[in-house]
């Protein structure tokens, strides 16, 4: 079949387009009244919150096949392939240690240092990598949005389930550390307590996810201020050193609204559920020993479990609520701000 | 059916042109409290209003730029409306040519995740499977990844996955220019299936040809505003051509049909 008589439609107009546009063949009545008389719907209207909520649910399908597909994607180029996502958390700790271990010393105060590094930071990584992915999700997934209509809270959804994917394998790596011969960590029911406090934070990560999506969407200059965000909340989480012996600890309130920060407060469950030293060591497990708390984080080894003769700074007991209390918070909020832009995303 | 009211769509260019780009020309601009002369905006729809209905399939003609794709996106919902009102029965869903899917993963992963995003159920998405890729004609390719494919083979496959499912309004976006011979009798097939299941078509394209022997009503538009409308399909087009500068189309005095046809793909259009 030849193209050439295909006809196509080049050159110069001929009729200037400002004349009167023609009416053709509208009907008389008003339009609005013709498409309320015919049950007609705004197409690019926002659905209610309840209708929002259900149309995702039907997508969750979709949410969970796009992040299994993303994270296939992600290593396909790679040389090593899917190993990346065991290696990349391996080596996230390894130069954390060396760095804070092995030069700086800074472990002064903390047994069994390398569980409690970690620990923090594959905790703190699912939130930093959670945060970053989802502010650009929705500048990223132009495309996508600009083709098919479905609700646009399934893509931060899907960055986080990623995230998950992915922090799922680090635990894995995790356990395989705490228990190998560096840390000697003793597998005890207190391991379950991991599960909860992982929820907790993924829940806590899909709220502040749709927050930043949103905001992300509009302020583009929002994702080159992030990084620097998130390394100040990093070294506000005690990822690295212990809260507690801070040299602003005479502040106990600065201390104590550190501690409760949802970052610290989520590495701060995981911890307790997995460490026996942390669970040992936390201030306030023991009654109070004014000699046994000056001791601590001042002389040799022998004395950083006397942490727990000290006064805490928040209540530990309270620690759960505070991580349900977060998470919460975080969805409720993170859906009502994203849900109210969702007309909005899309226009370049 | 389509109701469009009056519609208005404003596009806003960032970093269109205006100062330099520097540092130095950024911070001036934050000091003097001048609002960002970099932002351009782009009147891509200047007021128009139509009526589609049931079992029609419309044609949308004009130049490039005119504002066809935009009054297709505005119509899926895809783009907010600056003034007026698009108004749909259910979801409209949008096919163009570059309705990008994963890239990096293979023909079969991007069949299934363009079903689920449609609202298939995994069960669903899975019987569709099969009939989607021998329509698309994808064949042994399908698992390689969707970047290795040509754009013939990407925009067939696109098209097979968005066809799978009935939509109550269906906007094609020049997807059938690039199939072949015997995609684009098939394609045509399928859109007149979609027709006849009370859906509304719209369809861009720039093969006249192509809006003569699938639309019943037509729009003619030049910079964001409608020229002519009407089920005047043959007239609108030959006053389009007539206009543009473009040879006349030979037509048979009493059919008003094209004179020395493509045989196959009319017999399809009449079926």
């Amino acid at each position: 079949m030849s193209n050439d008589r295909r006809l196509s439609a080049p050159g110069q107009l001929l009729i200037g387009p400002d004349e009167d546009t023609p009416s053709g063949d509208l009907p008389d009545v008003p339009l609005p009244e013709l498409a309320a008389q015919f049950g007609l719907r705004p197409s690019a209207a926002r659905p209610p919150v309840m209708g929002y909520l259900r149309q995702l649910w039907r997508r969750t399908s979709f949410i969970m096949a796009f992040a299994t597909a993303r994270n296939i994607a992600m290593y396909t180029e790679a040389r090593l392939g899917q190993l990346w996502q065991v290696l990349t958390p391996l080596l996230n700790a390894g130069v954390y240690f060396l760095i804070f271990g092995v030069l700086l010393k800074i472990n002064r105060g903390i047994p069994d240092y390398l569980g409690f590094l970690v620990t923090g930071v594959f905790v703190f990584n699912f939130t930093q990598r959670a945060v970053i992915s989802t502010s650009t999700v929705i500048t990223n997934s132009l495309p996508l949005i600009r083709a098919l209509q479905f609700p646009r809270a399934s893509l931060p959804l899907a960055y986080v389930m990623i995230e998950f994917q992915q922090m799922l394998l680090s635990m894995a790596v995790l356990a395989i550390i705490l228990v190998s011969p560096l840390c000697h960590e003793p597998v005890t029911w207190y391991w379950l307590l991991a599960i909860p406090a992982l929820m907790l934070q993924t829940i806590f990560n899909i709220g502040i996810g749709l927050l930043v999506a949103r905001v992300g969407s509009t302020v583009n200059d929002f994702s080159q201020l992030l990084p620097f965000l998130m390394r100040t909340w990093l070294y506000l989480s005690g990822v690295l050193f212990s809260i507690a012996a801070l040299q602003i600890r005479t502040h106990r309130w600065a201390i104590a609204l550190l501690e409760i920060n949802p970052a610290a407060l989520y590495i701060t469950l995981m911890r307790n559920s997995l460490l026996l030293s942390q669970r040992l060591s936390a201030p306030g497990s023991k009654p109070y020993n004014a000699r046994l708390c000056a001791l601590w984080n001042t002389k040799a080894k022998i004395y950083w479990y006397d942490s727990a003769y000290c006064h805490f700074y928040a209540n530990p007991d309270h620690f759960w609520e505070f991580g349900i209390g977060w998470a919460v918070l975080a969805l409720v909020v993170g859906f009502w701000f994203f849900w109210r832009a969702e007309a909005k995303y899309g226009r370049g | 059916m389509v109701v469009v009211d009056d519609l208005h769509i404003v596009y806003r260019v960032y970093g269109a042109g205006g100062d330099r780009g520097t540092a130095a020309t950024a911070l001036l601009r934050i000091l003097g409290r001048k609002t960002r002369g970099s932002i351009r905006e782009v009147h891509a729809i200047r007021g128009m209003s139509f009526v589609a209905y049931r079992g029609d399939a419309v044609g949308v003609i004009g130049r490039n730029g005119s504002g066809k794709s935009t009054l297709l996106r505005a119509v899926a919902g895809l783009l907010p409306p600056e003034q007026g009102n698009v108004y749909t029965t259910g979801e409209a869903s949008l096919l163009g040519v570059n309705a990008a899917l994963l890239e990096d993963l293979t023909g079969e992963r991007n069949v299934i995740l363009g079903c689920l995003a449609m609202g298939m159920t995994k069960q669903e998405a899975k019987d569709k499977y099969q009939s989607i890729v021998d329509f698309s004609g994808v064949g042994e390719f399908i698992d390689l990844p969707m970047k290795t494919y040509s754009s013939g083979m990407g925009s067939r496959l696109r098209f097979a996955i968005a066809a799978s499912k009935s939509h109550d309004v269906l906007l094609v976006d020049e997807a059938l220019a690039t199939g072949d011979a015997e995609f684009r009798v098939k394609s045509h097939a399928r859109i007149e299936e979609l027709r006849q299941e009370a859906g509304t078509v719209f369809l861009v394209a720039h093969n006249l040809e192509e809006v003569e022997m699938t639309c019943n009503r037509v729009i003619w538009m030049e910079r964001g505003k409608i020229v002519t409308q009407g089920t005047d399909v043959i007239g609108i087009i030959d006053q389009y051509i007539a206009a543009s500068g473009g040879k006349p189309v030979d037509r048979d005095p009493q059919t008003g049909e094209r004179v020395g046809e493509r045989v196959g793909a009319r017999e399809h259009a009449k079926a």
